[in-house]
Parts: structure tokens; C-alpha cells; sequence
């Protein structure tokens, strides 16, 4: 075929050595990794960015990009790469995490490097449950869902109800803070919101959090069907797609706070 | 090998005990002698007994709190109680004349009461009361003289002193009203 | 770009506490970084950091909690920049965890460590009950260096020596000193390192260095997790061969008097200079009697105290712990049939006329 440019599948900041990658098929990190893949080489701070990854599945990400990476302990890449920009500010820091590392173990230091307004970005992948493990309840999980320390179903009375993430950083923070949950199920909306999650640190304005929704059909035991069904109609009932907090100037430039 | 000599210093919260123990600790250290100062703290941050050890001597001292102190005074019924485990029959024991006898320590060669709570509020200006105290510890021991005495309190307060020489005059009139109240009484 | 001042210039001798010194100690190091939450008895460390701070250049955050201090400073040092830490009791038993990963990754932390009673809150004010812990904490093999002090100028000293461990080796450092330590004020002579021919190790950053990775360079791919036992094992003797390699080059220790001595008494810290005292008075007297002081507890001076102990003396350990300074005593002397007797008062020091009378007691064979 003449004069047809072939768009490459990969990322230019993924590592191809490092490919096919060790995620369960079916696992959204695929998708998330992909969309931040995108959005560092729009960016083109390939050479700018360290990439972060936390214990539970996001460690399987330790090589996973031609970027440097450090693996850190579980809910701790937050301070690590807070650490890091302080003592380094030209380098843009992404803290990369599932719903454990940010709303249990680490909720502490999110909740601290949210109001110390902390100029990092931190991706959250919210599949309701904790993965690496083998499937025990997170913050995340849907009531009356079953996992492995919720086998009768989540009951709220005892356990709560999900933590409202994105919602919680926003009411946290302050101006200069860009919060938005996306989801893998739209893959385009997603790397926009973390496009401009990294522009925020870039430019200096603030904390940056995005909360990608994620599908993880090996502890959910779902099929295709069934898996794509649980993220788009039952966590968007109690997770909202959509930008929740966006710095005036950034909303300048995109138009209005995408929603939906 | 000569030994350092030990004082302890016991006293109220806000009886000015740490810093008269800073003080001789300093001005002993800028004669080029040996010292070492450590206040007890605990948990509280007010209330509670002070207590301040000091060491002078001529050899880098040793640990920094000592089983036996030399000479210990004590400004307050709490404060005798506090010192008694540091009181051995060797000891100097000195204790403000306010304080009741029922707790002083048994077996002490040397017991003095001194009037210096009295005598500061009479005489001086209560706020001075613990440099008096400071005037009986160098009259009792000579780890430092009245003038470096002085020196070492120009280093700390002078500052407020450029504003109110009066206070100057003051403590320097504590420090020997201190050491008066001590003499002779060994 | 003017030259930074430097934070101690030619030598200069002072009067202050421990805690005062640490922070001089460590901007003279080279420190950039310092990471800390507050905990009796160091937060003093802080409060001078922060003073010295706007007029050196100096970072310091103030974190949430210890495991964000010690995590943090991971970031620092990994970003390139000398990077400290301090902490306390139940703060070091939290700082177990980032120790872990440094020990792990080989990360040149620097911690500084002012013991205070434990267990749990235990008393704010001294103690020598964190030696297990802080030589053998987290959950690995203890690959680390610990430097037990025991005056200020130890504490000048062995925190500048600490930044140079900790970078020239790779292995975390620590500095352990006490509350007694840190709120004392005894003399010590500040100087500016260079000028007494020390060197300073420069730091380097792990992360971040020129080009594109994986394009002008490899990328840095920093982990600590592993997916298979072998591939663990393989780690982990290699960090257990170069740490055997360089302990010769690190352990310290000072002894006296042990030739011909009937009993030697073993102990750190401020606790040592109570058995120093004793020991020499006893000496002059005529009393057959010598110390051994470990100056580094990880890596031990088993090599130096095995040479003592072969004699047939007894040894007497000394310690504000029960018993933590004489399970690494009994470790190092392991096959030897040496007697080791204890002195132990967890939390108090130990008064000179007690270590007196019992050193007495045991040279005569009781």
C-alpha cells in the first residue's frame, strides 16, 4: 500500500523489550498505561518524567516504560515522588497506584500531599478490589459485591460505603488543583484528563489526581460481557466519569470541565 | 585524677532553675573549663519539678547525670522530695528557709536553709530570685567568679538591658546578695 | 551562580546541645535534604534545620508521619541530593518500613536515631533500647551501618562520617545517639571537613540523569519486588557479599586496658564514658580491669572483641537495654567459651558506683 503511514500501536515512551506486558487479560492497567503512555509523548517529557508504581498490580509496571521508574512499598510511591520533586523540581513525578495504595494504606499521604498541594500527579486505579492479592475488599467495592474478605457481599452497615476519591481531593484542595475520574472504558477521554493532569504539574499550579476506573476480570470472575457491563452501568452508579476540579486556566483552554 | 564537681539544682517550674544551671554551665565552659549541663524533661511541657545537673571540672566529664551530687539546692517542698536520691551524707544541702523540715533528707553532714525567697522579694525583686541562687552556688563552690557570673547573664539578658539598665543593677546585686546569703554558713 | 556559603567555615569550638550539633553536623556534610516528623527527644534536630535553612539553601519538610519522613527522604536521595532523616522510638519503629526499601535498593540514607525508653510510648527522655532495632530492623538481613556515639563530638564527627557511609557504600546509615545526648550541652569543635582532609563522597542522582531513556541512555528501572524465591536469593547474596566485602573498611571500635585484664567491661554510648571513668580509677588502684567499646554496632567488631574475649577474660556488659548490646556481644563470641555477665537497667544509666562494685565482685570470682 502506497503513501499509508501505519500508526504505531505502541506508545514511543513504552519499553517494546518489556512487551507482551504481565497483565491478566482483560486488565484495564493495560489501558491506563497506555493512555499515560500517549499523553507523556504528546507531551514529549519522555526525558523529563519518573514514573512511580506502588505494590498490588501497578508493580508489574516497574519496567514497563522507557522512562525512569522506581517501585516503591505499598502506599508509599505518593511521599517517594513527593520526596523527589522537592529535591528536583525540573523533573515531572507521577505517582502511579491502585485504590489501596491511595485510599487505605496511603490515604494518609495523599490526604497530606493534597493539602500541602504538592506539585506531582498521582494516577489511581480504582477495579474495586485488591488485585495482586487475590481479590479482598478495597475502599472501592461496590456494596453487596463479593471478594474474597466479602464473600456474602459488601455489607455498608459494617464496611461503608465506596470512598468518594476525586471528590474527597477536590474538597481538599485548593485552587491550582486538577482532579478528574476517568475510566477505560473511554480510552481518549481518559488520556485527555491525564494530559492535562501532567500539564497542571508542569506548569507549576498544583496537585494533580486522576482516579481511572479499571475492569479486573480474574478477581471479579467475569466474562468479556459481563466485565465491560460491572465498569460502564454499575461503578458509574456510584463513581461519576468526569473532570471534578479544574484550575481556571487550564479550563480556559479546553473549553468547559468535561464531563461524562 | 580530679573529679568534676556535681550540682544539682532542684526547683518549681518557673523558678528560674534551668536557667541559672545554663548560665554556670556556659561561663565555666568560657573560662576554658570542662562542663556539661543537662535539665530532667518529661512528658509535660509545664508543672512538674525542674531539675538541672551540672558538672565542672578540668577532664572532659563523664556521664552526664551523676548518682551523688556535691552540692544540690533545693527551692521547694516537691523539689527536696525530687533531690533526695541524689543527697548523700557528703553532700552540701542547701534548701530555701520557706521549706518545711519534714522531708529534708536524713544523714547530711551539711544543711543549710538560706532565706533567698524571703530576701528577694524583700530586698530585690522576686524575677531575680533564681540569680540569687546563682550567687550561692558560686559561693559555695567557686566553679566560676561573680564577674564571670556577670559576663555570662550580660551574654543572655543584655539585650534587655540596653533597654533597662536598671535591671542590669538588679541582677548584679542578686548575684552578690546571693553569695552573702551563703557565707559562713558552711 | 555565587557559591553557596559554606554552613561551617575553618573550625570553631562552641558550647551547645546534641541535638544543635546534628544539624550543624549535617549541613556540613553536604546535607540538602532534611525529612522529618516531630518526636521527643530530637525534634530539636528540626528546629535548627529549619533555622539553618533560608541561609544556606537548605529543603525541609515537615511530613505527616515517620514513614512519609523516611520515605521522602528516599525521594531526595534518589533525585540526586544528601538526604537525612531522625527519629525516635516508636518513630523508628515506624521508619523500619522506608529502611527496608533502602536496604533493598541500596539507597544511601541517612538516619539519626536519639534513643528514648521503650517499649511502645515508653518515656521521652533515654535510653539504649533501640540497638536491636536499629541495627537489625525491617524485614531483611540487617544490612546496615550503625555508628553508637557517645559525646557531641562524636555526634559532629560520626554524622559527617554517616553521609560519607552511606554514599561511598550504599548501605543505610545510621547515627545513634540518646535524649541525654541530644538535650545535654557539653564543648565541641565545629569544622569545616575539607579542611581536616576529609573528604566528602559526592551525591549522584538515580534518576532523571541527561538524555532520553531509552533512547540516549537506559532507562532506570528501580525496583525492590521480586516474581520468583531464585531470583530473591540472587539479590539478596549479592547485597550479603558486598556488605561482607566493605564491613572491614567501616567497623570501629576502642578498647583499653585489656591486656591482662580479669574483666572487661563492654558498653556504648553515653554509658561508655560511665565505664570509662570507672575503669581508669579502678586501673589506678591497681584493679585488673579494661573496656571495649564498640563504636560501630552493624557491622560488630566480632574480630576485635573475639580477640579479647580468647584470653579468658570475663566480660561485663554494661547497658540501658536488657540485654539488646549483649546479644550482639554473644553473636560476635559465638564458639568461644567466654563468659559474658550482664549489667542492665533498661531506660537509667547506669551509676558509676554501681558498675564499680560489680566489676569488684567479678574480679575477685564472684
Amino acid at each position: 500500500m502506497k503513501g499509508v503511514q501505519i500508526q504505531p500501536a505502541m506508545p514511543r515512551s513504552w519499553r517494546p523489550e518489556t512487551k507482551p506486558h504481565k497483565f491478566c487479560p482483560g486488565c484495564g492497567h493495560g489501558i491506563v498505561l497506555k493512555a499515560l503512555g500517549e499523553a507523556i509523548d504528546e507531551l514529549e517529557i519522555q526525558d523529563r518524567v519518573v514514573f512511580g508504581c506502588d505494590i498490588g498490580c501497578s508493580l508489574l509496571a516497574w519496567d514497563f516504560f522507557n522512562v525512569d521508574t522506581v517501585q516503591t512499598h505499598h502506599g508509599r510511591t505518593t511521599p517517594v515522588m513527593v520526596g523527589m520533586k522537592r529535591a528536583n523540581p525540573e523533573l515531572i513525578v507521577v505517582a502511579y497506584m491502585g485504590d489501596g495504595g491511595g485510599y487505605a494504606i496511603g490515604t494518609q499521604h495523599l490526604v497530606n500531599a493534597a493539602t500541602r498541594n504538592d506539585r506531582i500527579t498521582v494516577i489511581l486505579v480504582n477495579n474495586t478490589q485488591y488485585g495482586m492479592t487475590g481479590g479482598q475488599m478495597a475502599p472501592t467495592t461496590l456494596p453487596g459485591q463479593k471478594t474474597e474478605t466479602t464473600p456474602f457481599g459488601r455489607d455498608p452497615e459494617l464496611t461503608g460505603y465506596p470512598i468518594q476519591g476525586p471528590e474527597m481531593v477536590a474538597s481538599i484542595t485548593r485552587d491550582g488543583a486538577y482532579v478528574a475520574r476517568g475510566t477505560v472504558a473511554k480510552p481518549r477521554q481518559l488520556k485527555g484528563f491525564i494530559k492535562r493532569a501532567l500539564q497542571n504539574q508542569m506548569a507549576g499550579r498544583g496537585f494533580s489526581f486522576v482516579e481511572a476506573l479499571s475492569t479486573c476480570p480474574t478477581n471479579w470472575r467475569t466474562n468479556a460481557e459481563d466485565t465491560w457491563k460491572f465498569i460502564e452501568k454499575e461503578m458509574t452508579k456510584y463513581f461519576k466519569v468526569g473532570e471534578v476540579k479544574v484550575p481556571p486556566e487550564l479550563a480556559r483552554g479546553k473549553g468547559e470541565r468535561e464531563d461524562g | 585524677m580530679a573529679r568534676p564537681v556535681k550540682i544539682l539544682l532542684a526547683g518549681e517550674g518557673g523558678q528560674g532553675v534551668q536557667a541559672v544551671a545554663e548560665i554556670i554551665a556556659e561561663a565555666a565552659y568560657e573560662k576554658g573549663r570542662e562542663a556539661l549541663y543537662i535539665p530532667n524533661f518529661g512528658i509535660e511541657q509545664r508543672g512538674g519539678v525542674s531539675l538541672a545537673f551540672v558538672q565542672v571540672g578540668d577532664e572532659p566529664i563523664g556521664p552526664p547525670r551523676f548518682e551523688t551530687a556535691d552540692l544540690a539546692i533545693a527551692l521547694s517542698d516537691r523539689a527536696v522530695v525530687r533531690s533526695r536520691p541524689y543527697v548523700g551524707p557528703e553532700t552540701t544541702f542547701i534548701y530555701d528557709s520557706s521549706i518545711g523540715t519534714n522531708h529534708l533528707p536524713q544523714g547530711v553532714t551539711r544543711l543549710v536553709a538560706v532565706p533567698a525567697i524571703e530576701v528577694s522579694k524583700k530586698e530585690l525583686h522576686p524575677r531575680v530570685f533564681n540569680v540569687m541562687i546563682l550567687g550561692a552556688v558560686i559561693g559555695l563552690t567557686g566553679v566560676i567568679t561573680v564577674e564571670e557570673a556577670k559576663e555570662a547573664i550580660e551574654r543572655r539578658l543584655g539585650h534587655r538591658f540596653e533597654k533597662d539598665p536598671a535591671l542590669r543593677e538588679l541582677n548584679h546585686r542578686a548575684v552578690e546578695r546571693g553569695v552573702e546569703l551563703v557565707k559562713g554558713k558552711l | 551562580m555565587p557559591a553557596k556559603p559554606k554552613p561551617v567555615e575553618g573550625e570553631k569550638k562552641v558550647f551547645m546541645t546534641g541535638n544543635e550539633v546534628v544539624a550543624w553536623a549535617a549541613a556540613a556534610a553536604g546535607a540538602e535534604c532534611m525529612y522529618g516528623y516531630p518526636i521527643t527527644p530530637q525534634n530539636e534536630i528540626m528546629h535548627y534545620w529549619t533555622r539553618l535553612a533560608p541561609k544556606f539553601g537548605l529543603i525541609f519538610l515537615q511530613t505527616e508521619d515517620e514513614l512519609a519522613a523516611g520515605f521522602t527522604m528516599l525521594g531526595g536521595v534518589l533525585a540526586g541530593r544528601k538526604s537525612f532523616t531522625a527519629t525516635a522510638g516508636p518513630g523508628n519503629t515506624l521508619m523500619q518500613e522506608p529502611l527496608s526499601m533502602a536496604e533493598m535498593m541500596r539507597l544511601p540514607a541517612v538516619v539519626v536515631i536519639q534513643q528514648r525508653g521503650g517499649p511502645s510510648t515508653g518515656q521521652v527522655v533515654y535510653s539504649q533500647q533501640e540497638v536491636t532495632l536499629t541495627s537489625l530492623g525491617g524485614n531483611g538481613e540487617g544490612l546496615r551501618v550503625v555508628y553508637s556515639t557517645s559525646s557531641h563530638q562524636d555526634l559532629y564527627d560520626y554524622t559527617i562520617k554517616a553521609f560519607n557511609t552511606a554514599w561511598r557504600y550504599r548501605f543505610p546509615t545510621f547515627v545513634l545517639g540518646d535524649g541525654y545526648q541530644g538535650k545535654m550541652r557539653e564543648p565541641v569543635v565545629m569544622y569545616d571537613p575539607e579542611l581536616r582532609g576529609v573528604e566528602l563522597v559526592p551525591a549522584e542522582p538515580y534518576v532523571g540523569r541527561p538524555g532520553t531513556p531509552g533512547v540516549d541512555r537506559p532507562p532506570a528501572h528501580l525496583r525492590n519486588a521480586y516474581s520468583i524465591e531464585e531470583e530473591l536469593y540472587e539479590a539478596v547474596m549479592e547485597l550479603v557479599r558486598e556488605y561482607e566485602k566493605v564491613a572491614p573498611e567501616i567497623v570501629e571500635h576502642e578498647a583499653f586496658g585489656v591486656d591482662g585484664a580479669r574483666v572487661v567491661a563492654v558498653a556504648h554510648g553515653v554509658v561508655f564514658r560511665a565505664v570509662k571513668g570507672v575503669v581508669r580509677e579502678l586501673r589506678q588502684q591497681g584493679v585488673p580491669v579494661g573496656y571495649f567499646r564498640p563504636i560501630t554496632l552493624r557491622p560488630f567488631p566480632a574480630d576485635a572483641l573475639r580477640r579479647v574475649a580468647a584470653t579468658g577474660v570475663r566480660l561485663l556488659v554494661v547497658e540501658s537495654a536488657y540485654g539488646q548490646l549483649a546479644r550482639l556481644v554473644k553473636e560476635a563470641l559465638s564458639g568461644l567459651p567466654a563468659e559474658v555477665h550482664g549489667l542492665y537497667k533498661p531506660g537509667v544509666l547506669v551509676g558509676q558506683g554501681e558498675i564499680a562494685t560489680r566489676i569488684k565482685t567479678l574480679v575477685q570470682g564472684g
